[in-house]
């Protein structure tokens, strides 16, 4: 067991290696024009695939062993060691991990192979493929430590990936300064992530989580840092927000779909963007602690903290996502608005519910957006055989795919179906999970806000699916040049369509006769959960009002987008101020543009650069310099070459010097 | 007898007419005569406090003076040859290419 939670990890980082190599080879070989570079390029996609195949084999074999009732907590050697801080290299294979890690490789190796297809055309997919299994290796790495430092490690690993993948067309501005909005907003957060990591270490001497568990349960009168626990819980969820994506810190995720396709499906929607929810589950008695207002921050507890943002994130995505036209960055508002409702299961302690729809997000999200990912592909074939300008990613440009593209189609129907939350599909049950539960521990209006945006969430899939796939084609001359994906493509696709559609039976509430198998699963890991009742009437009138919003929103979209009853562009003419506020995503970005980055650039160009460092710290060197000059300036003079002058200012100095001696 | 002084006083203004001369001389050849005329300076001096003093020690560094101004002739004077040879003069005044 020891060698094969070691190897999960450490196969990506072979990949990355081997293929490294290999691309040193083709550089080679296309250098001395051998003509062996495209075997080398095939080889790439395969290698990386397969790498995270095997991982994720393996990876099942621990989720079984786990399931079992096994749990490992393995150190393979001290990593650092500085006075009171020992931290190790060391994995924990629990069941929180041991899904996580099933999600990363499993997702992962999907998106793999689909990626083969779609980056079979670009001249640099072996730096693509190298970057992609780094990403596994670093998400492994977060998922697996057995202690927070090394967690922080794949924290890093994978906000660097992300940042290489964003702006892995680099030649494109917008995907440059895409990467670098991702890195320094996610640096925002990281900082508040270290901030509590030394709190901790400080509050009970060790980073390594069942030490610190275990601190935590012994320690006496735990009520006296009431308020520390509490801060270290926002801290860490500061850290949670940057990396998933939540209000205020998720300008950087629409941004992110710049990156290509496969990127945006694997990072930043069933990944990466998720690690924020996973580390708050991980560290959940942070989170869970609540002794009342003696241990409140701002007034209220981490957890409380963690559920409002999750809600406001919430509603406040799924607006903008309604009026978006952008196909990516529709799926990509989703992503956040799917990510406020994980933080709601977390934020009122339901973690098994939040690490349930993570579960479920990931597959169809993937899915979502790599059949979004096989449309734009069709789309960009089409305009380049039409010879035609268009943006390829823009909805007002598609319609009526379902005749080209029907698997795609197909699949993506799946997906809409899944998030729209109708059983049987995943987003039901998982949605619903998260929702009772708020309820249940009282917050009854958080409840009412999340069955608002269960509905928001299925008008604007729905409105997405209707207007790519079956209204009457935009530009009908694009037509006949649409072709279906290559197989390589949608195999994948549905593969994960099957997921999206049953992975929700795993958690079968007990009101529909189900065990809530999930739930009890990862209760070894993070705490009992609720003790709500889970049975009985009330549960079908909560349930009932989410599938009812659920239903409405798409009702709604299919009056807008089939009927004449409620003209989509009137009714953006009507609400003209509040179309205009969510086209515009609320201004935010605006909002930082003027408040935030031009005082600061406005900072650093007239203080720091300006006046520190030009004025000061130049200033100072050049008058150095200058007085050097001027001293070299002046004992020149009396460098003449003449030897004469200079043995007669010799003489003088001697004389000088006898005058003191003698007298 | 002759008192000390009157030697000291000679040595002196011998010695100042070598400084003088090896600082404002021209000729490479007599700014080296002045030099000599510096040491044989010394050389009167040390040979009066030898005489006076009762002691040897004067006159064995006077040897020793002598030996080294023979051996500094035959190097300068072959230094001033070499010189005429690559510029062509022995003016003091032309040979400043170490100026700064």
């Amino acid at each position: 067991m020891k060698l094969i939670l070691f190897l999960i990890p450490i196969l990506p980082l072979t990949g990355v290696l081997v293929n490294l190599t290999l691309t040193v080879i083709r550089l080679k070989a296309e250098r001395s024009e051998s003509g062996r570079s495209d075997i080398l390029q095939k080889a790439t996609g395969v290698i990386a695939s397969a790498v995270v195949g095997i991982s994720f084999v393996l990876s099942v074999f621990v989720f079984i062993m786990v399931a079992q009732g096994h749990r490992y907590n393995i150190d393979y050697y001290t990593w650092f060691s500085a006075a009171d801080l020992t931290v190790s290299f060391g994995f924990l294979a629990d069941s929180l991990s041991a899904v996580m890690m099933l999600v990363v490789t499993g997702v992962g190796f999907i998106i793999h192979v689909y990626s083969i297809g779609y980056m079979s055309e670009d001249a640099d997919r072996q730096r693509f493929f190298i970057y992609m299994n780094l990403f596994i290796f670093s998400m492994l790495i977060l998922v697996m430590a057995n202690n927070l430092a090394l967690m922080f490690l794949g924290w890093e690993g994978v906000g660097l990936c992300s940042y290489l993948l964003i702006s892995f067309w680099y030649h494109k501005p917008s995907a440059a300064s895409a990467g670098t909005k991702a890195f320094i907003v996610n640096r925002i957060g990281d900082a508040g992530f270290l901030i509590a990591l030394f709190l901790i270490f400080t509050t009970f001497g060790t980073l390594h989580y069942d030490a610190l568990f275990e601190a935590i349960s012994n320690y006496p009168n735990i009520i006296l840092i009431g308020a520390t626990m509490t801060g270290i819980g926002m801290l860490l969820f500061i850290g949670a927000a940057g990396k998933s994506a939540q209000v205020p810190l998720y300008v950087w995720l629409p941004d992110a779909m710049e990156g290509p396709t496969p990127v945006s499906a694997l990072i930043h929607a069933a990944t990466m963007v998720t690690a924020g929810v996973f580390m708050a589950a991980r560290c959940y008695p942070f989170f869970s602690f609540d002794v009342g207002p003696i241990g409140y921050v701002l007034g209220m507890s981490a957890g409380e903290l963690v559920m409002y943002t999750g809600i406001i994130t919430a509603l406040f995505a799924a607006t903008i996502a309604m009026v978006q036209n952008d196909i990516k960055r529709i799926i990509a508002y989703s992503t956040i608005s799917q990510l406020g409702y994980m933080f709601v299961g977390v934020g009122v302690g339901a973690y098994a519910a939040g690490i349930f729809h993570l579960f479920t997000h990931a597959f169809f999200k993937a899915l979502l957006f790599l059949a979004a990912g096989s449309v734009i592909h069709a789309m960009m074939h089409a305009f380049r055989h039409t010879g035609t300008d268009g943006d390829p990613q823009d909805i007002r440009n598609m319609g009526g795919l379902y005749k080209k593209l029907s698997i795609t189609a197909m699949t993506f129907i799946v997906g809409w179906i899944a998030i729209s939350g109708i059983p049987p599909f995943s987003g039901f049950f998982s949605k619903d999970e998260i929702l009772t539960a708020a309820y249940h521990n009282g917050y009854k209006s958080t409840y009412w806000f999340g069955v608002l945006g269960a509905l928001m969430t299925a008008f604007y899939m729905s409105r997405l699916a209707f207007v790519v796939f079956f209204k009457p084609a935009s530009k009908p001359e694009l037509e006949s040049h649409l072709h279906e994906s290559p197989k390589v493509m949608t195999v994948p696709l549905m593969i994960l369509a099957a997921f999206s559609a049953f992975a929700g039976l795993l958690n079968v509430p007990e009101f529909l006769n189900g065990h809530q198998w999930f739930s009890a699963f990862l209760s070894s890991s993070v705490g009992g959960g609720l003790t709500a009742p889970h049975h009985g009437a009330n549960e079908w009138v909560l349930a009932g009002f989410v599938l009812t919003a659920s239903l409405a929103g798409i009702v709604i979209a299919a009056i807008m987008y089939f009927t004449k009853k409620m003209n989509p562009e009137k009714m953006a003419a009507d609400y003209k101020p509040l179309y205009r506020l969510w086209l515009n995503k609320y201004f935010v970005d605006d909002f930082y543009g003027k408040y935030l980055i031009r005082p600061l650039q406005w900072f650093s160009e007239k203080i720091f650069w300006k006046g520190l460092d030009r004025k000061a710290i130049d200033g100072t060197i050049n008058v150095t310099a200058s007085a050097i000059d001027l001293t070299g300036r002046i004992l020149r003079i009396f460098q003449s070459g003449y030897v004469q002058t200079y043995g007669f200012f010799m003489l003088i100095g001697i004389v000088i010097i006898l005058y003191y001696l003698f007298n | 007898m002759v008192p000390l002084s009157h030697y000291l006083i000679l040595s002196a203004i011998l010695f100042t007419l070598g400084v003088v001369g090896a600082l404002t001389r021209k000729n490479a050849i007599v700014v080296f005569m002045s030099l000599e005329l510096m040491l044989n300076a010394l050389n009167l001096s040390l040979v009066a406090f030898s005489r006076f003093l009762d002691s040897m020690d004067g006159q064995i560094a006077v040897f020793l003076v002598m030996t080294v101004a023979a051996a500094e002739a035959a190097v300068g004077l072959a230094l001033v040859v070499a010189i005429y040879r690559a510029k062509q003069t022995i003016r003091v005044d032309d040979l400043r290419s170490m100026q700064g």
